[in-house]
């Protein structure tokens, strides 16, 4: 069901969205000023789909992703905007209302398992805790009984002993199984995945994909899946938002963004995908430069330093203003924040022929 | 495990026939006679020929080791004392017999001990909730006023030196107030309230002195703890923050807690000394302490040093076990 609605972007193909981010900004005071973690983010997530959030570290990310749980300390982060979850707005929630969200409705798994689970307590006491959390009613027995369950659900071997080990008796890719059992344990109907699989070698990263894929058909949850890998994306995202310092640069749907993007930044993230599939003339090049202060932003387009097309842009218009989250050439549902006058030209002329030599002459 | 405590123990026992072949020999050695009183107390005139003849009757002529050696072996299987004018069989484990009262060092250890690890266990239990509890607050509302108040409250009464507290509080509560009137030891096998309220100002201050550095210590390890991911992770899970903070934060910030902690009762059982000397209370600190004044009680300073190291060690052994249980992740075997 997810491939054939991929059409449409933010809109859903079912009513409203299940989330909501609106003009989402976060700051952080520091000693060194406010940090703009997060500016003016907007994105949406029906049911039964996947986000995929990608951009390089420190783009804003994780910041993200943890208000929609309300996790930010409320006195270290000033929050601004609006986050719908199912109707109910998340900035400004109490904590009571917060708390029977998280783990519940939405839940979140986390990076690094290893650091991610308690390491003193057996992951079935972990995982029993989190249901119980949410059914009170739920006697040790049943929430053990359901902690066994799950593991077995996410593919891990002989749940009915394992759940009694210590996370740091599980090798890397079981770890993030039981991270995501514990993800999944109450049914969330919104899960985000913090780059769940970058710790993972290739074989144990495409089986979790599989499973966070079989788990949602089950499910019908939203998925958010955060990544710094496109790969990642192309494998399991309906839509893409792309992230560069704190702000969306390009959204849309997986196939229009990996196929005709629009925005430099995202030509440089294509560029930096080792792709296993494609010949060896693919090169993979990063993004030279690095991303600017969160500090004190400058006027323009915060990418515009690294930016190899920014001579092409009539003026100092890049250097001089913030270009706005705007459809390109291509249809309302695929937007991008760039001041380039003609991208898709320039993709297929400059980038492609460097990226995919196979694909440039095909087009 | 197994062979882990047997290793322990043997490099421990090490320490102590070191530590305590050390003390031995450096007063053994050292300049003072405890044939003199003897010879003096004796009745009579004390002549250099009396005073030598006493010196080897005790024993005292003998090279260093194997006076060391002699002293060990009472520990082991007893052995005759002779002091001239007197003899006595100590038996095992003997500690030899204190120059000064002429008491079976061993049996005075026995009494002695008593007061001190009341106080150990007195002074812990108000230093580790008092300490602890301002730590964890501290933390948990790291920023605030109040943790702001905590801190420099806590580095106040740190600042005080201890042996001023001590006479401070023992002024002004027990002789010019009344509010501990009854402070000092009395022995727990005659009134055990009367002893528990003996103590109690000295254990308070013994704890309130203590609590800053375990405040400090606490509050810093659980500041590192709470920025911890799997802290976030409880977080996300929707429980109350009571249980983040004392399930998650605090279960993993306390390993660290409990191994400084071990070390430091360990080294109160060796004796509080400042403690026992203001509030009169014969425990091993006063009571080394007393054995230092000339001539010296050799029996005796040997005596508490071997106690002392043999607490320290042990608990060091201690809190490596219980790190094994506390964090499964070192467990052996
Ligand atoms: N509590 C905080 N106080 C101050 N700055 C913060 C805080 N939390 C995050 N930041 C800053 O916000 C920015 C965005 O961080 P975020 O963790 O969202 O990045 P990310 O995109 O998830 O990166 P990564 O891919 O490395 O996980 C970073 O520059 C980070 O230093
Ligand atoms: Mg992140």
């Amino acid at each position: 069901m997810t491939s054939t609605q991929t059409t449409s972007t933010t809109g859903t193909p079912d009513g409203a969205p299940y989330l909501e981010v609106t003009d989402l900004t976060v700051k952080f005071p520091t000693a060194d000023g406010l940090v703009n973690a997060v500016s003016d983010l907007s994105y949406s997530v029906p049911l039964g789909r996947t986000l995929g959030i990608v951009g390089e570290s420190g783009s804003g990310k994780s910041v993200s992703s943890m208000a929609v749980l309300g996790l930010h300390d409320a006195r270290s982060a000033r929050i601004t905007g609006s986050i719908k979850v199912g109707g109910r707005e998340v900035v400004g929630m109490d904590e009571r209302d917060l708390r029977s969200l998280r783990g519940n409705t939405v839940s979140m798994i986390f990076q690094d398992a290893l650091a991610a689970l308690h390491p003193f307590y057996r992951v079935g006491q972990q995982l029993a805790e989190a249901y119980r959390v949410h059914h009170p009613s739920a006697s040790k027995k049943e929430a053990r009984a359901r902690a066994i369950d799950m593991l077995d659900r996410v593919g891990i071997p002989s749940p009915k002993s394992r759940v009694d080990d210590f996370p740091h008796q599980f090798s890397g890719g079981m770890r993030q199984r039981v991270m995501i059992a514990m993800g999944l344990i109450n049914d969330p109907a919104l899960l985000i995945a913090d780059e769940p699989t970058t710790a993972l070698d290739v074989t144990v990263q495409a089986q979790i994909l599989d499973l966070l894929q079989d788990l949602q058909r089950e499910f019908n949850s939203a998925i958010i899946m955060i990544t710094h890998d496109l790969g990642v994306i192309a494998e399991i995202a309906d839509d893409v938002l792309v992230m560069y310092s704190g702000r969306a640069v390009e959204y849309g749907s997986t196939r229009e963004i990996l196929s005709h993007p629009e925005m430099p930044y995202t030509w440089g993230l294509l560029s930096s995908v080792p792709d296993v599939h494609s010949d060896t003339n693919a090169r993979m090049i990063p993004i030279p430069g690095t991303p600017p202060s969160l500090l004190n932003p400058l006027p323009g387009c915060p990418f515009e330093p690294r930016c190899a097309h920014r001579d092409k842009v009539p003026g100092d218009l890049c250097s001089t203003t913030l270009p706005e989250l705007r459809p390109g050439g291509r249809g309302a549902g695929h937007v991008k924040r760039c001041h380039l006058p003609d991208p898709d030209a320039i993709y297929e002329a400059e980038v492609l022929p460097e990226i995919a030599p196979d694909l440039a002459k095909e087009n | 495990m197994l062979g882990f405590v047997v290793r322990r123990l043997l490099s421990s026992l090490i320490v102590l026939l070191l530590a305590s072949f050390v003390v031995f020999a450096v007063f053994y050695l050292g300049p003072s006679n405890p044939a003199r009183p003897v010879c003096e107390g004796a009745g009579g005139r004390c002549t250099p020929e009396r005073l030598v003849a006493i010196e080897k009757q005790m024993g005292l002529d003998k090279p260093v080791l194997s006076a060391y050696g002699e002293f060990m072996g009472g520990i082991v299987k007893g052995r005759e004392i002779d002091f001239g004018a007197s003899a006595y069989d100590c038996t095992a484990p003997c500690l030899g017999v204190s120059y000064d009262t002429r008491n079976f060092v061993t049996d005075e250890l026995k009494e002695r001990i008593v007061p001190t690890i009341l106080l150990a266990i007195g002074g812990s239990i108000v230093f580790l909730v008092v300490g602890v509890t301002t730590g964890i607050l501290a933390a948990s509302r790291r920023g605030s006023s109040t943790d702001r108040l905590l801190v420099s409250g806590s580095l106040l009464v740190s600042s005080i030196p201890y042996y001023l507290l001590c006479l401070i509080a023992w002024i002004f509560l027990t002789l010019q107030t009344n509010i501990f009137p009854a402070t000092g030891y009395f022995p727990i096998t005659e009134n055990p309230l009367k002893t528990i309220g003996g103590l109690l100002l000295p254990s308070l201050v013994l704890g309130f002195a203590t609590a800053p550095a375990y405040a400090r210590y606490t509050r810093g390890q659980m500041v590192e703890t709470l920025g911890d991911d799997f802290v976030r992770t409880a977080s996300a899970k929707g429980l109350p923050r009571r249980r983040v903070l004392f399930r998650h934060a605090l279960r993993a910030a306390i390993v660290p807690i409990v191994t400084i902690f071990g070390l430091d009762f360990g080294a109160l059982l060796a004796g509080t000394i400042f403690t026992e000397a203001i509030f009169s209370i014969d425990g091993i600190g006063r009571w080394g302490l007393e054995a230092l004044d000339s001539p010296l009680d050799l029996p005796v300073i040997t005596a508490t040093v071997l106690v002392g190291a043999t607490f320290i060690v042990v608990s060091n052994l201690v809190v490596d076990i219980a790190y094994g249980f506390l964090d499964p992740r070192v467990r052996i075997g």
